[in-house]
């Protein structure tokens, strides 16, 4: 379970590297560091403040204000309910209060073993088979409540 | 893949697209099977389809002489996974890998049609043999969305193949800078993004503006809700894309561009990735393309999930690696934008219409669509409707023709409420105007917009309020904070809308909802606050009676908002077959077999597990009766 995983002070100079130092590719650098770890460590970030020569207050400005970044560790799974409109009308919400109920997390929160983390998006384009439901990046289409104890079967819960 | 040669000049890349477009031809002679496998097809199993299709094919020996196009998303989505055969045409959905087992059995080597996968109309019931005999397909007028069932996205020859960059070549050989915008402006294209300013006004502006440096950006960051016909031409035809911003790079001046998209996509992020690439080894990107004086380098930037980015100023921002926030306009991007240089930013789908201008011609373009609004434009049309899918149809057709002629109406017989355009910035019309046609001005006059192009549904189990409620949510969480009207205002009128949902408003809400809107709108600097009223005016002008309902009767007339309803079990529909009782996760369900069922109040959270398992529809939600109506203070 790598859950807090020990920073690769290599790795990370290697990314900053193919970002050429560049402090106007900060977004891209936060991506790709979210990439190995599926969050974004403070200590990655404080060393990429020294790297970059940029405040940490500002890495951190950034890194707060958009969605896709996280600055707490994921669960080994991670399911992403898409609360877009088409799958709001077809009862999206519902099917996101059966995950808290299943998981008995929030969305937004990690089980506390670690294993599960409960995401919501605003829009993943599927919206024809909606409602959608990703997990670990596959796609789940027409769910619906009775199906999510199902999903969640498929990975082990 | 075939490896792709470097183009050393005009006249090279000419060659080899005659080449292609000849192998075209011969393929003609043979069958083709097109796969359709954007993010919605693969979703529901088109890998596995294509898998099996693979091996059943070389299990009949007819590897060779049948080819296989695994393309980008065709629009239909309600029929995914699907499949085209040619030269017929005959169109196979829905399809699981047995199936296909089937179809190359029965189809390709008996010859005969397998009726059961046939598309069948939901109004007529009748089948349809052939694509271009779908209803769904035969009002539409698919000019930019119709190539993406003849290229595999992931193949620059492919594109070529279907005449892609023959308008680029027009435009770099034969046409003047100021040629190309002339052309653009005479289309009279408008951005597809949202506000449909004139495009070739903004190329002109963008390369009159003085200095050297210019960019040119793709705004791929389709942040409405409900919207996805950018995340379906950058995954199914993204060359189209790419070319139109080379045209547009040569007519502004610009020497370098970026393509936003949304990191939520990321097929279209690989499509595009892998079309660059390929640009990049062909000469078609980089210094002096194709041998000319003509240099543009293109990179992608990956959006991090922020709607607010949408907005040109966010978006350029982002870019720059900052917080995405908007900026006063004027200065516009075209004075100053990317690292304060003069920039041109055009939707995806503005720049998909470019080539076909180029090609064809501004009349020809201008010949569709209505006096103010020309072309074509996408709708995601979804919700609850029987043809779910992206539809590209002529401006000025009308709400009617595209939900019940293209669209066949709503599912299980129920009744339209409502259709929500333009996204969270848009409005939801009501039946009444169904004849409405569309174009910018009319939606905008019906108070809505044309937006991306969302075109969401709504029946008469959808509560209006419920959609106000969910607009404003978004929009309170998306707000950027800058402004302090935007963002206290969305956030104090989704307090007060959810408090109506939750049976707690007040008469006097209503007007304090209206005041509330008004001054976000006025006092917001960029479009997401300007346009953040728009859900709740839209629904209040249209559907007042039903805000009415939940204030003074304490009843949602849909049955959406909770705290109003109960769930309750109509004894003369019951059967007693158990399955709510399954069901329900708080065992609130009482009743043995064949007797009819109860709903025990104090047990049920109603979660709504029951009426979705319920089959005879003997579950219903009914007004909740014992509300007290206490105002507290939430947090």
């Amino acid at each position: 379970m790598s859950v807090h995983p020990t920073i690769n002070l290599d790795s990370l100079q290697e990314i900053v590297e193919r970002h050429g130092y560049n402090k106007n590719k900060l977004i891209a650098i936060l991506q790709d560091i979210q990439a190995v770890y599926h969050y974004l460590p403070a200590e990655a970030l404080k060393t990429l403040s020294k790297l970059l020569k940029i405040p940490l207050i500002d890495i951190i400005s950034v890194a707060t204000f958009y969605r896709a970044f996280s600055l707490t560790p994921k669960g080994r799974h991670v399911a992403t309910v898409c609360l877009g409109t088409a799958c709001h009308v077809r009862g999206a919400p519902k099917i996101l209060e059966e995950f808290e109920r299943q998981l008995n997390i929030r969305r937004g929160e990690t089980t506390e073993d670690g294993e599960w983390s409960l995401e919501t998006v605003a829009c993943l384009g599927c919206c024809a088979i909606g409602p959608v439901v990703v997990v670990d990046g596959d796609y789940h289409a027409h769910t619906s409540i009775r199906k999510v104890p199902t999903i969640l079967g498929k990975y082990g819960k | 893949m075939k490896r792709i040669k470097k183009f050393k000049n005009v006249e090279e890349l000419k060659k080899a697209i005659e080449q292609q477009e000849a192998g075209r031809q011969q393929e003609k002679k043979k069958r083709v099977i097109v796969v359709s496998s954007g993010t919605c097809g693969q979703a529901r199993g088109s890998l596995k389809v294509i898998e099996t299709l693979k091996k059943a094919l070389r299990e009949e020996g007819l590897k060779d002489q049948v080819t296989i196009r695994i393309t980008g998303c065709h629009g239909f989505c309600e029929a995914e996974p699907n499949l085209i055969i040619y030269p017929d045409r005959i169109f196979y959905q829905k399809l699981t890998p047995p199936d296909v087992r089937t179809i190359v059995k029965e189809t390709l080597v008996e010859g005969r049609v397998v009726e059961k996968f046939l598309h069948r109309d939901p109004l007529t019931k009748e089948r349809a043999w052939y694509e271009n005999e779908i209803p769904f397909y035969q009002k539409q007028k698919r000019i930019v969305l119709g190539d993406n069932v003849f290229v595999d996205p992931t193949s620059l020859l492919e594109y070529l193949a279907i005449g892609g960059f023959r308008p680029f070549i027009k435009a770099l050989t034969r046409m003047k800078p100021e040629e190309i915008i002339q052309t653009v402006k005479q289309s009279g294209l408008r951005g597809r993004g949202g506000a449909g300013f004139p495009t070739g006004l903004k190329w002109e502006a963008t390369r009159r503006a003085p200095g050297d440096i210019k960019y040119i950006i793709c705004n791929g960051d389709e942040g409405d809700p409900g919207a996805y016909m950018d995340r379906s031409v950058l995954e199914g035809n993204p060359y189209r894309v790419l070319e139109g911003m080379m045209i547009g790079a040569l007519a502004i001046g610009a020497r370098e561009g970026y393509l936003y998209v949304r990191d939520e996509y990321p097929l279209a992020v690989r499509h595009v990735t892998l079309a660059l690439e390929q640009l990049y080894r062909a000469g078609l990107l980089g210094e002096k393309i194709l041998g000319t004086d003509f240099s543009l380098d293109l990179h992608l930037a990956k959006g991090a999930g922020a709607f607010v980015c949408g907005e040109e100023t966010a978006l350029i921002a982002s870019i720059e690696g900052r917080v995405g926030e908007p900026r006063q306009r004027p200065p516009f991007p075209a004075q100053k934008g990317l690292w304060r240089k003069p920039t041109c930013i055009n939707n995806v789908e503005t720049w998909a219409n470019i080539p076909l201008i180029i090609l064809n011609g501004a009349d020809w373009f201008s010949s569709i669509g209505t006096s103010g609004s020309k072309g074509t434009k996408i709708f995601s049309l979804v919700g609850k409707i029987n043809n779910t899918g992206l539809v590209e149809v002529p401006m000025g057709i009308t709400l009617r023709e595209i939900i019940y002629d293209i669209g066949g109406g709503i599912p299980e017989g129920k009744a339209f409420k409502a259709v929500q355009t333009g996204g969270p910035s848009g409005g939801c019309l009501p039946a009444s105007m169904l004849d409405q046609i569309i174009d910018y001005e009319s939606l905008t006059a019906a108070g809505s917009i044309m937006g991306s192009g969302g075109m969401i549904v709504m029946d008469e189990k959808t509560c209006m309020v419920d959609v106000a409620k969910y607009f404003l949510n978004f929009l309170r969480d998306e707000s950027c904070g800058k402004c302090i009207s935007c963002r206290e205002g969305t956030q104090r009128m989704w307090e007060i809308v959810r408090d109506i949902t939750e049976g707690l408003g007040r008469p006097e809400d209503l007007e304090l909802l209206e005041e509330l809107a008004l001054a976000t709108k006025e006092a917001s600097m960029c479009g997401l606050g300007q346009t953040a009223a728009n859900p709740v005016l839209s629904t209040l002008r249209y559907f007042r009676d039903e805000y009415e309902a939940h204030i003074y009767e304490k009843r949602c007339p849909a049955g959406v908002c909770k705290s109003l309803i109960r769930y309750a079990v109509i004894p003369e529909k019951c059967t007693g077959c158990e399955a709510c009782k399954r069901a329900c996760p708080t065992g609130a369900i009482q009743g043995t077999r064949k007797d009819t069922h109860l709903i025990l109040y104090d047990k049920c959270i109603k979660c709504g597990a029951c009426l979705e398992a319920c089959r005879f529809e003997a579950i219903e939600a009914q007004r909740e009766e014992a509300i007290t109506i206490v105002r507290e203070v939430k947090p």
